[in-house]
């Protein structure tokens, strides 16, 4: 299926965002998540399917003023 | 260095702290840099975001570790560059969890050449946040109306702006924040944004505001961690002022030395 990460667009065979998550090799990072606008907590990521055209956010402590 | 009485602290969301500046952690030319600012402002806040991450950089998680090494800091996440009330509550709950916070400052930023809070989005956001459990710092301008609407929205503390965001004009307001400040007197207020000089800092302290947060002018500074040492005086000395009691100003002169006995003084001579 075809789906945006961060902005940019992606084919997936992943089912799940934790799959997905773990397909792009984000692993143990320390991230947080957004489907189509929604935050989704960490502990919901294996549960959360994944759709065509989701749009996803995989976001990461940066530097902010 | 630290005059600050400990009595004199300062209590946002119930916790107490010694220093009175807010120190942003973006723009520095390095991360050492940016350790040897913190140090010299002795800051116990830092501000952080979240931004997209690319799998192979990692770049958050160094910067996280970066962040927990430096010591005693507390981490207020904000959510710049949300310019709708979604974007900025979908931020604020990924940042919750990243951080491990109930803190966050909030920005809903209504255009880009003045990076201007929404002031009707930021005071719908706060409601949301605060009815999710969050403990907001909102990023607003000095009106007072707005003021209010934010503190029924369950705000603690406001953040009026000083002038936009890495200008550094200053107080552009004096009597909008002066006003801010005699409406809302148990109210922390902290001004954000737009201080460029240690002058404009200690200027928002003997108006009587309770704390100060920047980032450009320490980060860009020719000497940040220099910069840092003189924004934590001015903001010590601006606070100590305003403590003492600041005299009003005339609009004329008034001798300070005393009149009587001015030798040379014929009352008769003319």
């Amino acid at each position: 299926m075809r789906i945006t990460v961060n902005g940019e667009q992606r084919e997936t065979q992943a089912a799940t965002l934790e799959q997905l998550c773990a397909a792009l090799g984000y692993g143990e990072q320390r991230i947080a998540t957004a489907v189509n606008g929604e935050f989704v907590p960490a502990d919901e990521r294996p549960k959360t399917r994944l759709h065509d055209n989701d749009r996803i956010e995989i976001v990461a402590p940066r530097q902010g003023g | 260095m630290n005059m600050i009485d400990t009595k004199d602290a300062l209590e946002l969301y119930g916790t107490r702290l010694t220093s009175r500046l807010l120190l942003g952690t973006a723009l520095y030319p390095s991360p050492e840099m940016l350790r040897a600012a913190f140090e010299a402002s002795a800051a116990q806040i830092v501000t952080v975001s979240l931004r997209r991450e690319s799998s192979s950089e990692r770049a958050g998680e160094q910067f996280w570790r970066f962040i927990e090494s430096l010591e005693g800091v507390r981490v207020l996440p904000n959510t710049a560059g949300c310019r709708t009330v979604k974007e900025a509550v979908t931020t604020a709950q990924m940042a919750r969890e990243m951080f491990g916070t109930p803190w966050v400052k909030l920005e809903v930023i209504a255009n880009d050449d003045t990076l201007q809070p929404d002031v009707i989005g930021l005071v719908e956001a706060a409601r949301i946040l605060t009815e999710e459990g969050f403990q907001v710092f909102p990023y607003t301008t000095e009106d007072l109306s707005v003021g209010e609407r934010l503190i029924e929205a369950g705000c603690d503390v406001l953040m009026p702006w000083g002038s936009p965001i890495g200008s550094g004009q200053g107080l552009n307001n004096i009597f909008g924040l002066r006003m801010l400040r005699a409406y809302f007197p148990d109210v922390p207020l902290i001004v954000d944004a737009g201080i460029g000089a240690p002058s404009h800092a200690a200027h928002a302290m003997e108006l009587g505001y309770d704390a100060v947060l920047l980032n450009t002018a320490i980060a860009k500074a020719g000497d940040p961690e220099q910069m840092a040492a003189a924004f934590a005086r001015a903001i010590e000395a601006g606070r100590l002022g305003y403590k003492a009691g600041i005299m009003p100003p005339r609009e004329m002169a008034s001798p300070s030395t005393p009149v009587a006995g001015t030798p040379f003084f014929e009352p008769d001579d003319d």
